[in-house]
């Protein structure tokens, strides 16, 4: 009989004042458990201070076809960046 | 090398591609990744499953020929080190499994096809450990080709196998240099520890030479494998790389390579070198190598002494998921 064990993706902290970051996934019967199994194969230097997991099941992707119109609306958008303005010289920095 | 024989399809050439494949070459040509959910050839996808799956159990194998020896090492802190080593293998294996995962096929159908002995782990694991100097062989010239490989490997075209590549390759060195550390213990020991030291050179230098696979320079499977960017260099040219590199570390050891046409060829700036047994290859591949029958069996046998273990788990998992469910509804 198989009865895998369900798929969590792990995000660990890697340092205080950082983002929790994904770093990869592991099989695990509960929350608990992935927790402890992700210590042992993703920190094993020193690589966190915290760590969170989830099911990957209940991760919702954006689609990799619809990639092209999702992020349409930003790219015509130029004057988000800062660049675009052209300030004087004399202004300094800004 | 950890993935020495992986079938895949020939080369197309750009007339026979459909629209789809040359959109999806001109990605790889441009240094794209190309991640899980995103379309890809049908080949591309069985070609990888193959590799990263051959890879990943070349490193869970690859911990029983070391483990042999953790009981065993001489001092305490060899023992904690050599442990600390296995234990990376483990996670190496575990992240390779992963980024396999994530192209459509199981863990459990990987562990399956292992245990069938339908797909393969590396041909280096087949060969015994027999003693203490066999740990610092191991570790210099195993763990020292597989750096060689997986170096390359880093740029992989496929996101998630490109990832877990950087993540090994970070823990390899330490691999690589504690083998060597023994190896310079042994040699400034005893007459009897360098003659050990000597012993496992000579036995592990050829299937070392053999991780690399054969010569594969005019081979179709290749060209497309690296027109896909999942293969970066020829067996042939990561071989002589392996040989540059370790030659002078055995030199300064007073170790010999045991290779009587072991010479520097000033031409091509590299060492000539003889080839090792293929036929010896071939046979270990097929399963008659001295350690296959032992090495697998002990696989299957922690898959199946395990499976009480796995099943209890979930089912308490699945238990506690109940009670919780249960209590949430009892408070609504
Ligand atoms: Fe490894
Ligand atoms: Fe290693």
């Amino acid at each position: 009989m198989s009865s895998e064990w369900p798929l969590w993706e792990i995000f660990i902290r890697g340092q205080h004042g950082l983002n929790h970051r994904h770093v990869g996934s592991l099989h695990a019967p509960d929350a608990e458990m992935a927790i402890r199994n992700a210590r042992d194969v993703y920190t094993r230097r020193n690589e966190g201070v915290s760590i969170w997991v989830v099911r990957s099941n209940d991760i919702t992707a954006s689609s990799p076809s619809e990639k092209g119109p999702l992020f349409e609306p930003s790219n015509s958008k130029v004057y988000r960046h800062p660049t675009f303005f052209d300030i004087p010289e004399e202004i300094g920095h800004m | 090398m950890y993935a020495q024989i992986v079938k895949s399809e020939g080369a197309k050439s750009r007339d026979e591609m459909s629209p789809e494949e040359i959109a999806f070459q001109e990605r790889i040509d441009r240094g794209e990744k190309i991640e899980p959910k995103e379309w890809m050839p049908e080949g591309y996808r069985k070609t990888l499953v193959r590799q990263i799956g051959q890879h990943a159990h070349s490193e869970i194998v690859g911990q029983l020929p070391e483990g042999n020896w953790i009981t065993r090492a001489p001092t305490l802190e060899r023992k904690a080190i050599l442990l600390a080593k296995v234990q990376d293998e483990a996670g190496h294996g575990l992240y390779l499994y992963s980024a396999a995962e994530t192209l459509g096929v199981s863990r459990d159908e990987l562990l399956e096809r292992l245990h069938s002995g339908n797909m393969k782990y590396s041909s280096i694991f087949n060969y015994p450990t027999l003693n203490w100097a066999d740990m610092g062989a191991v570790g210099w010239l195993v763990d020292g080709a597989a750096i060689m490989n997986q170096v390359p490997l880093q740029r992989t075209s496929y996101g998630p196998y490109s990832r877990a590549m950087i993540r090994i390759c970070k823990e390899e060195s330490f691999h690589q240099r504690q083998g060597y550390d023994i190896m310079m213990k042994m040699c400034a020991g005893t007459p009897e520890q360098k003659a050990m030291a000597q012993d496992a050179l000579n036995r592990f230098w050829y299937p070392s030479l053999m991780m690399f696979g054969p010569s594969d320079k005019d081979s179709v499977h290749s060209a497309q494998s690296m027109a896909w960017k999942i293969k970066i260099n020829t067996n042939d040219e990561l071989r002589q790389k392996f040989v540059d590199q370790t030659v002078p570390q055995a030199q300064y050891l007073g170790l010999t390579i045991p290779d009587e046409n072991l010479a520097w060829n000033e031409e091509k700036g590299g060492w000539d070198f003889s080839e090792p047994d293929w036929s010896e290859f071939f046979e270990v591949i097929a399963g008659n190598g001295p350690c296959n029958a032992e090495r697998l069996g002990a696989r299957v046998k922690a898959w199946d002494d395990g499976a009480w273990f796995r099943e209890g788990l979930m089912a308490h998992a699945e238990k506690a998921e109940a009670a919780r469910r249960a209590a949430v509804v009892a408070a609504e």
